[in-house]
């Protein structure tokens, strides 16, 4: 028997496969088609303090072995999130959740933080300061070392829950975000969030999506992020969350090697909603071919 | 736990696909339907060689299969109208919340322009097997692009075509013909020209069924999401028909 549990900030997960936040809402739509307790945990559909409609359609954007969107963070607010959702997921979700929060303004991300922290299922808050989505929003703080060390020092403040920065790759030293990020107190790190990409529609000769740019996410940024999280493991000591593509049970092994404590698994869930399932039950014949008995052993084989 | 199960993700097998008309193809699938519960869902298709899958609405459906009506507009319907027969594809099954049958009345107007014709085929063989009688406009762009006439006809349905360019049937717009009719409530599928000039001339409640550029299809990535009165809803799970009452123009 190979042995898939990692540990998270004192919590242990019974494989470290997750499902990232904005490809899975709240569970709900996967609940419909399996049993999601066989999941590690899951990252919840991206909260701010109010409500939010997002960005105008068309959002979506098929690309090379990947997708733009643009749904810029609609979620029903922080209230609905506790009272509704969390309420929901209790009847199909039993381990500790993954809380994705965003905000416009330090008070925002405080406000949602604190709400948050409060819910019992909550197990880690992940703090997205890379949404690049929204104008004048998350994009400012993930792009700063200062900026992203205000942030996790403002909601470090307000939570007693592990605290996970979700950093945006569209920046030119990681590195020092991520550093900044420890330093200022983050439990751990989230990497990479998606790209910012544009396609444009050759018969309307118009961007594809409404708001024109978009995040690129998908199999095709897999190399980026396998990248981007090696040289974050380099740079800190708290945990690595490593996503951005991930697709198969070797994509998971890979990204361990790089240096990440646990998988995220974004894109692929909307192409196929059994990914994670079928990533999970793949996974110990994964380990097996590539001589892995304990899979916390190879977090950061590669370095 | 697991949540009522509602749609699935099963394999079919090509019967048929072939050019119908203009640029539109007819293919019939075989393989498991039973999450299929009303008229007006649709599948989405994982095609070979394409990140996303393709939603597509089910033309007619019974317990062995179902047909899909789709017209080549990109890369994507290319590869699909030159898939053989025999070959197995990867679909997701009881996409939507479909047309709701209980409001239509004795006698229920469909309203179908272009791609929308296919989803009133199914709607309007489940009203007449309801004991209703339905009047059916169907409206498209020439004569070439005209498809399932004499399908809705065999049907028993009272069938009416128009063509922009007259021929075939009225010359104009299915609003042509439906203004002169009476009838108990209406369900249509179309292009938003012709939404608008529906919601402008209808008599009647209604259903519409609308088309968006869509990630998932089955409600998780919010791709889709537009504005109601009743509030935010998402064309591929709470949708794709919307009544007129809740819709915002």
């Amino acid at each position: 028997m190979v042995d898939t549990r990692v540990v998270l900030s004192g919590i242990t997960l019974d494989n470290p496969v997750i499902p990232a936040s904005g490809t899975f809402g709240f569970g709900r739509e996967f609940a419909e088609l399996y049993d999601i307790n066989c999941l590690g945990t899951f990252s919840f559909k991206g909260t701010t303090k109010d409500p939010r409609f997002g960005n105008p359609t068309p959002r979506i954007a098929e690309c090379s072995m990947g997708m733009i969107n643009s749904v810029g963070l609609q979620n029903p607010g922080v209230e609905h999130v506790v009272n509704h959702e969390l309420k929901e997921l209790k009847e199909y979700f039993s381990k500790p959740v993954m809380a994705n929060v965003s905000g416009f303004s330090i008070d925002e991300y405080v406000y949602t933080c604190q709400k948050i922290n409060d819910a019992e299922q909550v197990g880690w808050i992940e703090v997205n300061i890379s949404c690049p989505n929204v104008h004048g929003g998350g994009m400012s703080f993930g792009t700063t070392p200062e900026a992203a060390a205000e942030v996790t020092k403002a909601v470090k403040a307000v939570t007693t829950k592990p605290v996970y920065i979700k950093l945006s790759p569209n920046v030119a030293d990681i590195a020092s975000v991520a550093k900044a990020c420890e330093d200022a107190g983050a439990d751990g790190i989230s990497l990479i969030n998606t790209l910012l990409g544009m396609r444009i529609d050759l018969k309307t000769k118009k961007c594809v999506v409404a708001n024109k740019m978009g995040g690129f996410s998908g199999p095709a940024i897999f190399p980026v992020a396998v990248r981007m999280v090696y040289q974050v493991y380099e740079a800190v000591k708290i945990p690595v969350i490593g996503m951005g593509g991930v697709s198969s049970a070797d994509d998971v092994i890979e990204m361990m090697l790089a240096g990440a404590t646990a998988v995220q698994v974004g894109a692929a869930n909307l192409v196929n909603p059994f990914a994670c399932k079928e990533i999970i039950e793949t996974l110990p014949t994964a380990m097996k071919k590539y001589g892995i008995e304990k899979l916390s052993d190879i977090i950061g084989g590669a370095h | 736990m697991l949540i009522e199960e509602k749609y699935i993700q099963e394999f079919f097998t090509v019967d048929k696909n072939e050019n119908i008309a203009g640029d539109v193809y007819e293919m019939h699938l075989l393989g498991n339907t039973s999450a299929i519960t009303k008229p007006g869902q649709f599948v989405n298709i994982k095609v070979d060689g394409f990140y996303l899958r393709r939603p597509i609405s089910v033309c007619d459906y019974d317990s062995e299969g179902l047909t899909l009506i789709y017209k080549v507009v990109g890369n994507g319907t290319e590869v699909m109208s030159k898939i053989e027969k025999c070959a197995v594809l990867d679909l997701l099954v009881g996409l939507g919340n479909g047309f709701d049958t209980s409001k239509s009345g004795d006698r229920p107007l469909l309203i179908g322009g272009g791609m929308g014709v296919a989803p009133m085929y199914n709607l309007c063989k489940k009203l007449i097997a309801e004991g209703k009688k339905p009047i059916v406009v169907n409206g498209f762009n020439s004569a070439k692009d005209v498809y399932y006439e004499n399908e809705f006809k065999a049907l028993g349905a009272e069938v009416y075509i128009t063509t922009a360019d007259g021929t075939n049937g009225t010359k104009g717009f299915v609003t042509d013909v439906t203004k002169n009719l009476d009838y108990t409530y209406f369900y249509t599928c179309g292009p938003m020209p012709m939404f608008k000039a529906v919601e402008a001339t209808a008599k009647t409640s209604g259903q519409f069924s609308f088309e968006e550029r869509m990630g998932c299809g089955f409600g998780a990535c919010m791709g889709c999401s537009c504005e109601t009165k009743y509030g935010n809803k998402r064309i591929c799970k709470d949708g794709p028909v919307l009544e007129r009452e809740e819709i915002i123009w």
